[in-house]
């Protein structure tokens, strides 16, 4: 069944990130740009949450916000209960950009091993991590191997192996799969579903693709730019077991035409 | 490799039969005035057959002839070893030798210094800002002018000897070192650096597990540079102390005593030193290089 609220969910136990009111205005040559104007947004425990909307909307710099690689000129965001900061330095989140940000001078066994180096985690241990997340992304016989000598999509993976292996309770994915083709992101969106359903970990997953979205999300953020801010937000309930079919059905197609409309009520003021 | 090889070494070959050619032809033009002259003194006729082989054997000729400056280089390093006297005061081993060892500690302490000015500047932007002019000015300043003052006030405080020709040679090396540094260590981009954010790296580990290892490119190529400053610095500052020992004493004493072959083969081995070290540098790189996965490059 459908369910769509244009009510914000209230803060319960369960919420993992709970923005009130945030604004970001970023200082620039050409004056004070609003990349965020009062975003409130609630994101519990376990849920996959796409951002969604055309470039300039703020969806990224909102994923940064919570990320606290931007801080907010106004209002509140909490992260587990902390400021982002504090999250960010208790490693809450794994981070995935848009490139698989990979370092080019390490294998790709060092690279995942490069964040839980860093946590002074034990040899033996970092080992174990490396091996097991590699399964999971299906990376398994490429240790060795440097960025370069793995296709677009490997490596995404790879990076993504990387976020994973620091065991956070969320995922930050900033256009993850952006950059690849047709094919390659529905077998990574595949892929990243059945990981999710795995690992039950919270997803912040920003997109511009609305196939993506709604194939992906249990909630979508639909925002619109100039200035930065949320349209609509509109649960995807589509269930658990998503084949790539599911694109075809007509609970997919109502879901993906409203996150349209929404693009669009959104922009029109521009035409 | 066969076929690159193979490729290259004939312009290569005819390059350098045209220098050698070149230099043969400038040698008769410029020694033969001399040759004529001289007959000339002592009323006695002579021609071009005579004159030509002559302006390829003078004692102190204005531009010796390359098989002049080769027997003196043989004379000076192979003999020297055949009579097992390498290090004789009259070897060029020996000087080659002084004026390496001052190249390689001013060339250790200009890398360091370069490293270190260049971690400070990119760390600081009160050092940046600082630092940074006071760098590009001091490069601003004749070595020649300076070489001789360092060596004066150091030979006050008593040090003498190697150390003040190896400042010199810092003078001159550590300023590709921090400026090749200073893009190397910000060469980074900002989706690596907010990487090591959000892992909660600390400035340390940023440094050593991300600025360091994309900024080594830059080091082995501003190393190039800096190894044959540093040899330009010794030899510069041998020529102060009253050339007594090193390529850079041979060259002043050759032009104190008109010894133009000795001047030519003091050059020569300095060159052939340079070429050495720079290429030194480039294959330690190299293997760092593939070490740390770069693709193998034709380079």
């Amino acid at each position: 069944m459908l369910m769509a609220t244009d009510t914000i969910d209230t803060v319960t136990g369960d919420t993992v990130i709970a923005a009130e009111g945030v604004n970001l205005t970023f200082e620039t040559n050409d004056g004070p740009v609003h990349a965020l104007s009062d975003i409130n947004l609630t994101i519990n425990k376990g849920e996959f949450v796409s951002l969604i909307g055309p470039s300039g909307c703020g969806k990224t710099t909102l994923l940064r916000v919570i990320a606290d690689l931007e801080k907010p000129t106004g209002g509140t965001m909490s992260v587990n209960g902390m400021s982002p900061e504090e999250a960010r330095l208790a490693r809450a989140y794994g981070y995935v950009f848009q490139a698989a940000a990979l370092y080019p001078w390490r294998t790709i066994e060092n690279n995942i091993a490069l964040p839980l180096e860093i946590m002074k985690i034990s040899k033996e241990e970092q080992k174990k991590r490396v091996r097991d997340n590699l399964a999971l992304v299906n990376l398994t016989g490429f240790e060795k191997k440097f960025p370069w000598q793995l296709s677009g999509g490997m490596q995404q993976r790879a990076s993504i192996a990387r976020a994973l292996a620091v065991r956070p309770d969320m995922l930050l994915m900033d256009e993850p799969f952006g950059a690849l083709d047709e094919i390659v992101r529905d077998h990574l969106n595949e892929q990243l579903l059945k990981l999710w359903a795995e690992t039950q970990k919270t997803v912040v997953f920003v997109t511009h693709s609305i196939p993506e979205a709604v194939f992906l999300s249990t909630k979508i953020v639909v925002m619109s730019p100039r200035p930065g801010r949320i349209h609509d937000v509109i649960d995807c309930d589509l269930g658990d077991d998503r084949p790539l079919d599911i694109r075809e059905t007509p609970e997919f197609l109502k879901i993906a035409h409203r996150v349209r409309d929404g693009l669009k009520a959104g922009h029109s003021y521009d035409d | 490799m066969m076929t690159r090889g193979a490729g290259t070494f004939l312009p290569v070959l005819t390059i350098v039969a045209a220098i050698i050619a070149i230099w043969y032809g400038s040698a008769i033009a410029l020694n033969a005035q001399f040759e004529w002259d001289q007959a000339e003194r002592i009323g006695k006729e002579t021609s071009w057959t005579q004159v030509i082989p002559a302006t390829m054997a003078q004692e102190r000729p204005v531009l010796p002839a390359p098989h002049q400056v080769a027997q003196e280089i043989w004379k000076t390093t192979g003999a020297m070893i055949q009579r097992g006297r390498p290090f004789s005061k009259r070897s060029l081993i020996y000087h080659a030798w002084i004026t390496l060892s001052a190249t390689l500690l001013g060339f250790a302490m200009g890398t360091a210094l370069g490293i270190t000015l260049a971690v400070g500047i990119v760390h600081s932007k009160v050092l940046d800002k600082s630092m940074m002019p006071w760098i590009i000015t001091s490069q601003t300043i004749p070595i020649l002018a300076i070489a001789p003052m360092i060596i004066v006030v150091l030979s006050a405080m008593g040090i003498s000897g190697l150390f003040p020709k190896a400042l010199i040679s810092t003078y001159l090396s550590f300023f590709p070192v921090a400026v090749g540094m200073v893009k190397g260590l910000r060469s980074p981009d900002a989706m690596h650096l907010d990487l090591m954010k959000t892992y909660n790296a600390s400035r340390n580990e940023t440094l050593l597990k991300l600025r360091f290892p994309a900024s080594l490119p830059f080091l082995f190529t501003s190393m190039k540079v800096a190894i044959a400053a540093s040899l330009v610095g010794a030899i510069v500052g041998e020529l102060p102390t009253g050339a007594v020992a090193g390529l850079g004493a041979r060259l002043l004493a050759g032009s104190y005593y008109g010894q133009t072959i000795q001047i030519w083969s003091a050059l020569f081995v300095a060159a052939l030193m340079a070429g050495l070290l720079v290429a030194l540098i480039g294959w330690i790189g190299q293997i760092i290089n593939r070490r740390l996965g770069a693709r193998e490059v034709l380079s």
